[in-house]
């Protein structure tokens, strides 16, 4: 067996699939409410990570590490609005609307804010690395050091950058998870995900809970796009898509609705991805890992960790 | 009293609309010749109707028997590499236009019910997430299998339909926008009379209500099956008769992008409505295909200029947008079926079991 390299899969798979944690816990909250698939969250983090490119940008090479305690929260900060705003604008006037009709919505706000992404990528600043057209990627400065921790010989290679999105995204989980089972808000979200009638005659505002839902799952975003960001040194304005897919795609692993369900698939499509780049190569990737999604859901029809449901009539 | 209750004579367009509709599109080459040649529309409303025949295929899953599907790229793209790589002078088999044609519709049925098999048991979001995933995987295969599908660069060129030693060109658009056009009516003929046949009552009915539908003696499985089967193979036509007027493919063209404005141009146009989807493409498809390079032309955009005098750089703004306004303002589409303006307008809109377990 090759240990190191088995080690350092692992080490990649759950950096990675801690981000995809992050953006799928943002998706499985907001069907676990309102039973729709919000398609503009894997472009509310694209946004997020444009705004830390940004200011990371700005301050040129005088970012380091400290930056990151102010970058954080003002990402979060700003994709929780982002999210407020796309649900309190076009999702809230359909609450009542069949799912297809907030479905198509969503992909609409999807494409409207994929499309700011490609503008914000062609603005006339200087902040930008990579290419100067709006549609190719942007590099992010680095903010971290890359020198290995284990030290300069050891095979398996871990630097600041994993411990980074270990340290953002775990303590979140968390304190979310403390959130969801310990709070007032907390309590409410799980009474409305149970039954939003029922939790309205108890006298619980479902409207100002799901724009809660909304707020929380985009502060999560917000966090996800620095930890991407930082982590994968791009940033594009298609990201949202692929990463929204994978995070939403781990949500459904999981089972969606379920809070650990989507961790667990974040991880488990993390490390499928990182097997598969070593043994087959990225251009197999998605095809791999939806092939897992799809075998998983034959025999799982609601997920991993999803509750039977019946059919009533 | 019964003299009373007159009811009025449905009017001309009511009557005959088809028909009208049909004599606008078969004439709009004619009047396109009374154009300044660089003006001149018919070669870039051709791609149009491959699109049309594709949203017809992709109306038959999610509008007749309301099964969201997010994939329709994957089986356009099994009918325009089945037509490809059967016909292409780059591969040994050659079998010409027609022959090629026929067999793409056919790889286009088997693979919606191969895709049917396994998403049998899903139902809603968990259909479509796995119908995405099946559009991914087929896109990366097309780009991965270098050796059969040319991988990334795609395969050209491909041959264009003629009789006897007569072959269309590129350069004169107008054979094709007719043939075209017959075959989109001939698919709307064919949606039409499967809507009304056993089979596509059996959609509704499982469209409707599932549950009821398998009390009431409805083969889920089979129906779910036969609508994945002929959507696919509408599809797989398009998709086909896309890339024989491209004159070749490339597996980039069959993304995510693609199997969603498809299913903008269904959902938009009126789900489960054969004209409505037809306007949808007209709409849609017409400002991604006519509209948006005309701007590009008008507001001087390139690579070189301002990003925002590029029509390309915002459509997807527009689209977005107009996604939104038309799902807020007439979410049952712009010519909707009766069923699903009923459906909308009269009753289910308090209901919350019913919007959760109706309608999709």
């Amino acid at each position: 067996m090759d240990w190191p390299l088995l080690l350092q899969l692992l080490v990649d798979g759950c950096a990675n699939g801690l981000v995809f944690a992050l953006v799928a816990l943002g998706y499985t909250m907001v069907y676990g409410i309102v039973e729709l698939i919000n398609f503009a969250h894997g472009d509310v983090v694209m946004l997020g990570a444009f705004l830390a490119l940004t200011i990371l940008g700005a301050l040129g090479g005088q970012a380091g590490w400290p930056t990151l305690i102010l970058l954080v929260p003002l990402c979060a900060l700003f994709c929780a609005g982002l999210a407020w705003l796309i649900d309190r604008i076009a999702y809230r006037p359909l609450r009542h609307a069949p799912k297809l009709t907030v479905l198509v919505t969503a992909l609409g706000c999807s494409f409207v804010c994929a499309n700011l992404g490609l503008l914000w990528g062609g603005l006339p600043m200087d902040v930008f690395g990579g290419g100067r057209a709006p549609s190719s990627p942007k590099s992010v400065p680095d903010v971290l050091p890359l020198e290995n921790l284990l030290g300069d010989d050891s095979p398996v290679y871990l630097t600041a950058r994993e411990l980074l999105v270990a340290g953002l995204t775990l303590p979140l989980m968390a304190v979310l998870t403390w959130f969801v089972r310990c709070t007032r808000l907390g309590t409410a979200m799980r009474a409305c995900a149970q039954n939003p009638v029922a939790a309205r005659l108890m006298g619980i505002d479902v409207d100002a809970v799901i724009s809660a839902t909304f707020a929380i799952g985009g502060a999560l975003a917000g966090v996800a796009a620095v930890a991407y960001a930082l982590y994968n040194g791009t940033v594009h304005f298609q990201m949202g898509y692929t990463l929204g897919l994978m995070a939403f795609t781990a949500a459904v692993l999981g089972g969606i609705g379920n809070l650990p369900g989507a961790v667990l698939g974040g991880l488990v499509i993390g490390l499928v991805q990182s097997v598969t780049v070593q043994f087959l190569g990225g251009d197999w990737t998605n095809a791999v890992v939806f092939a897992v999604l799809i075998g998983a859901l034959v025999f799982r029809p609601n997920g991993l960790l999803g509750a039977r449901t019946r059919d009533k009539v | 009293m019964t003299s009373s209750i007159r009811r009025p004579r449905p009017g001309l367009l009511r009557r005959h609309g088809w028909w009208l509709a049909l004599a606008v599109a078969a004439a709009v080459p004619l009047l396109d010749l009374l154009l300044p040649a660089r003006l001149r529309l018919t070669g870039m409303l051709v791609p149009l109707m491959a699109y049309a025949l594709v949203a017809l295929g992709l109306n038959i899953v999610v509008g007749f028997t309301g099964m969201l599907h997010l994939g329709a790229a994957a089986f356009m793209a099994v009918g325009a590499y089945t037509f490809a790589i059967l016909t292409a002078p780059s591969f040994p088999f050659q079998i010409g236009f027609w022959p090629g044609l026929a067999a793409a519709v056919a790889a286009g049925a088997a693979s919606g019910t191969a895709l049917a098999l396994p998403t049998m048991r899903l139902r809603g979001d968990y259909l479509a997430i796995v119908t995405l995933g099946c559009g991914e995987i087929v896109r990366e295969l097309l780009k991965n299998l270098a050796p059969i599908t040319k991988g990334a660069q795609g395969i050209n060129p491909l041959p264009a339909p003629g009789i006897g030693s007569w072959t269309m060109t590129a350069l004169q658009p107008q054979p094709w926008y007719w043939l075209f056009l017959a075959l989109v009516a001939g698919a709307t003929v064919l949606c039409l009379n499967l809507r009304r046949s056993a089979v596509g009552r059996a959609w509704t009915a499982v469209r409707e209500d599932e549950l009821a539908a398998r009390a009431s003696g409805v083969r889920v499985d089979r129906v779910k099956r036969s609508a994945f089967t002929w959507g696919a193979a509408l599809c797989a036509l398009g998709g086909a008769l896309a890339a024989a007027y491209n004159t070749g493919v490339e597996p980039s063209i069959f993304d995510f992008q693609m199997s969603v404005i498809i299913l903008c141009i269904v959902v938009i146009g009126g789900m489960g409505s054969v004209a409505g989807v037809l306007l949808g493409t007209v709409v849609l498809m017409g400002f991604n295909q006519v509209g948006v390079p005309l701007l590009t032309k008008a507001l001087g955009g390139g690579s070189e200029s301002h990003p925002l005098l590029d029509a390309n750089n915002w459509k997807f703004l527009v689209f977005g947008l107009a996604l939104i306004v038309v799902m807020r303002l007439r979410p049952e589409g712009l010519l909707p079926a009766r069923e699903v303006r009923d459906e909308l307008h009269h009753d289910g809109e308090d209901d919350p079991e019913q919007r959760r377990e109706g309608a999709l």
